[in-house]
């Protein structure tokens, strides 16, 4: 059996909120790790997660990606007595390699009741792993290895490294918000920063056929397959939105049309959050980048609705945000080419400083209600888990 | 049956009783065919008689079958094994350059290698120029590859006539017919045609995937691509995939009876289509050769103005399945490099779909598919004009 211990960032915790973070983070830990041979353990201030050496590797992988995590170590478990903890870190030091021959012992004692101080526990160590090993010396700046130490309440544990975690708040303890997922690099990079900052999210998902491919859909269904990874159950919705092209397409200036097809997109997405009590939207706007995300169009798209609209992406250059999807596995999926909703519409010339009048007025030509109705009976659900 | 599969150049529909055919032989035959006990000996006799069912359909003697893959194995084997094998004699190797990807990419591969290879180009209708043929023949001249049927636009090539001309300017240069969209609904003739190779597939003849062979006139000289236990005469190593093989032999043996009575079906369905085509009074238009001079399976048609991908979505939401020649994405135009061999204009690369046909499709399906395409090209039509 392995045991690896769970840090999170309890500094900026306070108060009632701490209890409540440290639940939700119980049940994501629990929720990732489900379908392992695992248990997880709450302890005060850590979590421990006790498995099989067999699925050990398997499950630091899915530690690094539940955030509130701040490092996980490994550790090896001994019972509360010095004898043993002295014989375990020889155990341990044993097994290096020749060239980790400088250390440091950093004991951390939370049961006061072991008759032994964090200071005396560093010198016993020490002095145990230089009498049995002559090669090794102590060096208290940048050492080869550091032996960490701490004292719980019914074992020990000895750990040699911290492996970083993703940091970020628990999925789950910061409200529910709506992504919408178009296919392309940007949108998983903006849910995935959503998810880091403890929200909790289901994606909608706009579709035109026979405008667009069925493989389109395809493509969603792997990027949320991607996402879920970072949480444990993921609600997607397909809309579509071929109907209100055809309007659009016939009754509104072709120039205005992807402005007028986000307007309706946003005010689809509202009447989805209401349904499912989400309390915000999520897109993976950045400024600039196309004509579609300029100032002036961002602002005359984002006032169909009244939601409260988060664009996590807004001060980031395309490189970094290719980077976000390398990292987090979307970027392969994403540049598959197929179609979305938008690309196949695209004008010559778009609009890309959009006057509110001008954009209100052509909507004027709209049955909206009876579009917004038509397109909300197309929606279908499906959980990604 | 609600909707038509026309798109039986790229797969057909395995028939029902080469399924069960496959599943008894998976259940009982799993020996390995080359086991010198008895459950090897009976999978070797399964085997046998499948060779003995390929080879009545092409006129050959069953020793001559090298089971493979499928079409772009035999294709690779025929082509790479027969270059490299007579590397000696000549490095020059010919073939159109409207053939199947799995014969234009082993030739782009071999010239890699450091062989010469020359593409001879095709007129409108899929035609290439006996006369240049005649003058790219060499005597370093080692292999021409031409196809049979061409499997985007159904020209029939007149391999009669291509294998005198090879013969008769370099008796040694090798003849390689792919013949995966002709064999067992063509008739096919090794001896008139001079052929030394021939590639055939399982899986457009209603057999299963994952099994093909190809002709090896006795006595050719050919490397083999995979190397190991020596099965298929040491030119295809491999444990053999049993229930495949069986799916095959009865498949063509199904498929190559009756071969007359099928082409007049073909050629009735095509007909009829056409016609129907005609009568609804929409832009179209026939790309490759005078639909009753090609193959009486395969129509390629171009529609001015419409998106080929669009029209071919549109018709999959009426259960009609047809295949874009081209792939038509706004960000990643990739032509079919058939439709544009054949000089084909812009406009029409990416407004082309084939229809193709099988002997399970009956004149309520193409008159339903008919219909549904004018539907379906009046509707976009409406939109994008």
């Amino acid at each position: 059996m392995a045991t690896i211990l769970v840090r999170y960032g309890e500094i900026a915790l306070k108060g009632k909120n701490r209890g409540q973070f440290e639940q939700q983070l119980h049940r994501n830990l629990k929720g990732a790790l489900h379908d392992l041979e695992a248990s997880v353990t709450r302890h005060r201030g850590r979590f421990s997660v006790n498995c099989p050496d067999a699925v050990l590797h398997q499950i630091t992988i899915r530690l690094g990606r539940i955030f509130g995590l701040t490092s996980f170590s490994p550790v090896y478990e001994t019972v509360l007595d010095i004898e043993a903890i002295k014989e375990k870190a020889a155990g341990i030091v044993r097994d290096l390699p020749d060239s980790k021959n400088t250390f440091k012992v950093k004991a951390r004692r939370s049961n006061k009741d072991f008759p032994y101080s964090s200071p005396e526990l560093n010198r016993i160590l020490g002095a145990h792993l230089l009498h049995s090993y002559p090669g090794l010396a102590v060096k208290i700046d940048d050492p080869s290895f550091t032996l960490e130490v701490e004292i719980g309440y019914h074992k020990a544990y000895l750990y040699l490294e911290r492996i970083s975690g993703p940091g970020g708040l628990p999925v789950g303890t910061c409200g529910r918000a709506l992504l919408l997922l178009s296919g392309g690099i940007d949108s998983p990079a903006a849910g995935w920063l959503a998810m880091k900052r403890g929200l909790s999210v289901e994606a909608v998902h706009f579709h035109s056929f026979p405008f667009t491919s069925r493989h389109s859909l395809e493509k969603v269904v792997d990027l949320c397959r991607k996402l879920v990874l970072y949480g444990y159950k993921l609600p997607l919705h397909q809309v579509s939105v071929t109907k209100i092209q055809e309007a659009l397409r016939k009754n509104c200036p072709d120039e205005l049309g992807v402005i007028l097809l986000r307007r309706m997109m946003l005010r689809l997405a509202e009447r989805l959050c209401g349904q499912r009590k989400l309390q915000a939207l999520v897109t993976g706007e950045s400024l600039g980048q196309v004509a579609s995300q300029t100032l002036e169009s961002i602002d005359v798209i984002s006032k169909a609705t009244r939601m409260l609209i988060l664009r996590p992406l807004i001060g980031f250059d395309k490189l970094e945000i290719t980077g976000i999807a390398e990292k987090i596995d979307t970027y392969q999926t994403s540049i598959l080419p197929f179609e979305d909703c938008c690309t196949l519409f695209v004008p010559g010339s778009p609009v890309t400083k959009p006057k509110l009048a001008v954009v209100e007025r052509s909507e004027q030509n709209l049955d909206l209600e009876f579009l917004l109705d038509e397109a909300m009976k197309t929606l279908e659900t499906q959980i990604i888990r | 049956m609600k909707g038509a599969y026309l798109d039986n150049s790229a797969t057909t529909p395995p028939h029902p009783e080469v399924l069960d055919l496959m599943s008894r032989v998976q259940e009982q035959f799993f020996g390995n065919p080359s086991a010198i006990h008895y459950k090897g000996i009976e999978a070797k006799r399964i085997i046998t008689a499948a060779r003995r069912q390929v080879a009545n359909v092409l006129g050959v003697r069953e020793q001559e079958i090298i089971f493979t893959s499928g079409g772009t194995e035999a294709n690779n084997l025929a082509i790479c094994g027969a270059a490299r094998r007579n590397r000696k004699r000549g490095d020059h190797l010919v073939t159109t350059a409207f053939e199947h990807h799995s014969t234009i990419n082993c030739f782009r591969y071999l010239e890699k290698e450091g062989f010469r290879a020359s593409y001879l180009p095709v007129d409108a209708s899929g035609m290439i120029d006996l006369e240049m043929l005649q003058h790219e023949i060499g005597p370093a001249t080692t292999l021409v590859s031409i196809i049979h049927v061409n499997n985007e636009i159904g020209t029939i090539l007149p391999l009669t006539a291509i294998g005198r001309i090879i013969k008769t300017k370099n008796p040694r240069t090798l003849f390689h017919v792919d013949a995966v969209q002709s064999f067992a609904r063509l008739t096919l003739d090794p001896e008139g045609w001079q052929a030394d190779l021939i590639s055939c597939s399982s899986h457009k003849i209603h057999g299963p995937k994952g099994a093909g062979c190809l002709w090896v006139k006795r006595g050719t000289p050919l490397d083999p691509l995979l190397h190991g236990g020596g099965q298929e005469a040491g030119l295809r190593s491999g444990t053999e995939n049993t229930a495949a093989l069986a799916g095959f032999g009865l498949a063509a043996r199904i498929s190559g009876s009756a071969q007359g009575k099928k082409e007049t079906a073909f050629v009735t369905l095509k007909r009829t289509f056409l016609k129907r085509l005609e009568e609804s009074g929409i832009d179209f238009s026939v790309n490759g050769p005078e639909p009753e001079k090609a193959a009486p399976h395969i129509i390629n048609l171009a529609f001015p103005g419409i998106k080929a991908e669009m029209l071919l979505h549109a018709l999959e939401e009426k259960q009609v399945y047809v295949s874009a020649g081209s792939a038509c994405h706004s960000r990643h135009p990739e032509p079919s490099h058939v439709l544009k061999a054949i000089g084909l204009k812009d406009d029409l690369l990416t407004g082309s779909l084939r229809f193709s046909f099988s002997i399970l499709n009956d004149l309520d399906e193409i008159t339903l598919a008919a219909k549904e395409t004018t539907d379906a090209v009046e509707y976009l039509r409406s939109l994008f004009k």
